[in-house]
């Protein structure tokens, strides 16, 4: 049946019809509707989400090595966190069928880089399939699957945000299960890393990837489509549906198995074109092979590699080698003009409180992934930091330890808690540390659409599971100054938070609020502004709260935007703002 | 009898209007109509109160699922500036649909930036071929403000050349049973403009 189905929701049906049996990963966009999507093949799939990418990695492989078909999903600087893993695996290969996911994001839409994750692959030494769009998704997580069992290899699926997010028809079909049984086989050559062993896999690895090139070379998923011989375009991914547009009448090599790299075609392809150019997304991670192999070709002095590729880029890219003179890009009359809309943390967040208390201290923050980030932007701007997954707990030890002279608060969400932060904790306690770690506990997964995490109590598969507690890791840890503030109320909260600040041991303060878009419903009773009492003081506007509009005379807050959370209410010193009652009068 | 060309529409607007569901529509009834189909959406942190973009294709052979600057057959805008921010998507005698609704961002409920005036003015300037329509009036007016971007839908609907049982169908198939009745209302109603 033919269905229009986003790269991610393709790619959970690629898992579901190849037969695959676990999956795991962890969120991050432009991966997460992957397996989200999977759940919903639960009854044939196991599927979880892991703590972080690195478990989320190992469980897959394991379960691959016992014979089990496994995808493992996550973004590309997941793909980081689980790169330790990534590498050795490829010594040790698989046995079930072991796609690695991963999703980059080019031109940064949802992320705090933009790198290339297509050198995993080579670092790894292992095969990597990049489809062009949902259609191609769904064919090349079950090709990866097969060529995954007949090489024993893990294979890489390497998305890009245009990829996981567009949307084009696919058609389904039935599942085809594995043959194999599950069950792991005692084989130390096989699966003990050790020096003595490894060394084996590493000449065995090299012998592989050898056979992988053969494949590369006739696979039909490295199509050459050869029309007007003047130009010959060597591309992948999301670039070929650019090309496409923009070359039509050119000869085109089109890679869907892009590492080891297909050199004999690589060869006929220029051998057959006059000029060869390669149009490729980020890094010239394709056209630095080629010319490595003596080939002549044209690529990054016409196609920019910072940010993402688009048709009218490539457009400008032809005018360039055609000597032509390059077409500007229409732009919007009045665009310039326009407020911009950046995103900000929504009406009646939990995280709004814990911002406003520091933002009134001379502190030094350190930030992490999530909702959260966005408090490092206007107006609140009380973020001064932000690295990576749990950074925001290991960056405020080392300022400490470094000696800065202001205080430090580290601020890190439950889910990233979770993630990577325990090891910044263990890490300020053995060395005496005496950081403010600040966890704004919203209950989920928030800035990638909520999902669950070990801290919710609930599983993918929407099971009920046993709640890990925050405090309770942190007094194991060894923290022994822990807290739970309502970040809804702010004077008790920062006197707790000052004290904290002043202790001369680290202390872990918990923030806990559940994100009011899960719960899909208002923090408390909606808020007014009572004109005559407002001394327009701007107080309640620092707050950056989409609901209250300082546009007019004087602010007004939203009826329809606002979610009660009172913040405003506190933060009022002539006492203006108040509950609205029923018929729209203020309560006193 | 499909033709050649690739025919391109953008729907603008901020992070929570609704513009997924709206798109999913466009996008099942070209492919209800035997047309090849392609598009594109944002997710994460753009949704966070951001201006937002869905862009759709749909033709005998779509390539690319973006939709290239000037080459939109219809730019629909669920949010009145947010029609200016993207102008540059319509090719020209483009269609512009465009919702008389204001959204403030937070720039301008700090007073960091200032909300347009004179908006009717400079959507005129922009647009040649324009349907300026209060969605959510009507919608109300029918009895449910949430069917406004079906409204839209509707009055952008003659601009394609998509057959009338395609949209019922695909609106069938997005929307609830319970809701059906009043979105399809609305769509009649959009058409009339």
């Amino acid at each position: 049946m033919a269905q229009i189905m986003s790269g991610n929701e393709a790619i959970a049906r690629g898992a579901y019809e190849a037969g695959v049996v676990f999956a795991s990963g962890y969120p991050g966009t432009p991966s997460t509707e992957i397996l989200e999507n999977v759940v919903k093949y639960k009854s044939d799939i196991y599927c979880e989400w892991s703590p972080n990418e690195k478990v989320a990695f190992e469980a897959a492989a394991a379960a691959a090595c016992a014979g089990a078909r496994a995808i493992v999903t996550m973004k590309h600087v997941g793909m980081n966190v689980a790169a330790d893993p990534l590498v050795t695996l490829g010594y040790i290969g698989a046995e079930g069928g072991f796609v690695v996911c991963v999703a980059d994001d080019p031109g940064m839409h949802s992320s705090q880089n933009e790198q290339d994750s297509r050198h995993y692959a080579r670092l790894a030494k292992i095969p990597m399939f990049e489809p062009s769009d949902s259609a191609e998704a769904k064919g090349f997580l079950a090709k990866a699957i097969e060529v995954s069992e007949k090489y024993k290899t893990p294979v890489m699926l390497r998305l890009a945000t245009r990829i996981s997010h567009s949307r084009s028809i696919v058609e389904t079909a039935d599942r085809v299960d594995s043959k194999k049984n599950i069950g792991f086989e005692k084989n130390p050559a096989r699966f003990i890393t050790v020096p003595g062993y490894a060394r084996q896999m590493r000449v065995k690895l090299e012998e592989r990837l050898g056979e992988l090139t053969k494949e590369a070379n006739c696979t039909p998923i490295n199509k050459i489509e050869m029309q007007d011989k003047k130009l010959g375009i060597i591309t992948s991914s999301i670039s070929y549906q650019y090309v496409k547009e923009v070359w039509p009448k050119a000869s085109v090599f089109k890679l869907g198995m892009v590492y080891p790299f297909p050199d004999d075609l690589f060869r006929k392809f220029a051998g057959s074109v006059e000029k060869v150019l390669v149009v490729e997304e980020l890094d010239n991670f394709i056209e630095e092979h080629i010319r490595s192999l003596g080939i002549a070709c044209a690529g990054r002095e016409f196609v920019p590699g910072i940010g993402e590729l688009s048709v009218e880029i490539l457009s400008q890219a032809k005018a360039k080698l055609q000597g032509k003179t390059v077409p500007t890009i229409a732009k919007a009359k009045y665009a310039e003009q326009l407020p911009v809309r950046r995103p900000v943390l929504c009406a009646g967040c939990p995280h709004r409180g814990v911002f406003h208390i520091l933002t009134k201290h001379d502190i030094v923050v350190t930030g992490d992934i999530g909702c959260y980030s966005l408090g490092a932007l206007k107006p609140l701007e009380r973020l001064d930091i932000i690295l990576c997954m749990g950074g925001g707990i290991s960056m405020a030890h080392g300022l400490d330890k470094a000696g800065e002279p202001k205080k430090v608060v580290g601020m890190v969400g439950d889910s990233t808690f979770f993630h990577s932060g325990i090891t910044g904790l263990l890490d300020i306690v053995y060395n005496k540390g005496r950081s403010t770690i600040i966890v704004v506990d919203n209950r989920t997964t928030a800035m990638t659409g909520h999902q669950d995490h070990p801290g919710t109590g609930r599983t993918l598969m929407d099971e009920k599971t046993f709640e890990i507690s925050i405090i309770e890791v942190a007094k194991a840890c060894g923290i022994k100054r822990t807290f739970t503030i309502n970040p809804y109320e702010t004077a008790e909260s920062e006197k707790i938070i000052l004290a904290e600040l002043e202790a001369d041991e680290p202390s872990l303060i918990v923030s806990k609020a559940t994100c009011p878009l899960r719960e899909k419903k208002p923090v408390g009773k909606l808020r007014m502004i009572d004109f005559e009492l407002c001394k327009n003081c701007g107080q309640c506007l620092k707050l950056g709260c989409p609901a209250i509009d300082g546009s007019g005379e004087k602010p007004v807050i939203n009826k329809l935007l606002c979610s009660g959370c009172g913040l405003c209410e506190q933060v009022c010193k002539f006492d203006a703002i108040s509950c609205e009652s029923d018929d729209g009068e203020a309560i006193v | 009898m499909i033709k050649e060309k690739t025919i391109s529409v953008v729907l603008a607007g901020v992070g929570g209007q609704g513009i997924l569901l709206a798109s999913e529509i466009v996008a099942k009834c070209a492919m209800l109509a035997g047309f090849d189909v392609k598009t594109n959406e944002v997710h994460g942190m753009a949704q966070r109160g951001g201006s937002v973009l869905a862009q759709i294709r749909y033709g005998k052979k779509v390539y690319s699922p973006l939709v290239a600057k000037g080459q939109a057959e219809v730019l629909v805008a669920l949010e009145q500036i947010e029609a200016l921010r993207f102008a540059n998507y319509l090719r020209a005698n483009g269609m512009a649909v465009v919702n008389k609704q204001m959204i403030v961002p937070v720039t301008v409920s700090s007073g960091e930036a200032k909300y347009p005036d004179d908006i009717e003015t400079k959507l005129g300037e922009e647009f040649e071929n324009m349907t300026y329509i209060d969605a959510a009036k009507i919608a109300s007016e029918l009895g449910n403000i949430r069917a406004a971007n079906v409204v839209l839908l509707g009055a952008m609907s003659k601009q394609l050349d998509l057959p009338e049982e395609c949209w019922k169908k695909a609106m069938s198939d997005s929307i609830k049973p319970q809701y059906l009745e009043i979105n399809l209302n609305a769509f009649n109603k959009g058409r009339e403009f």
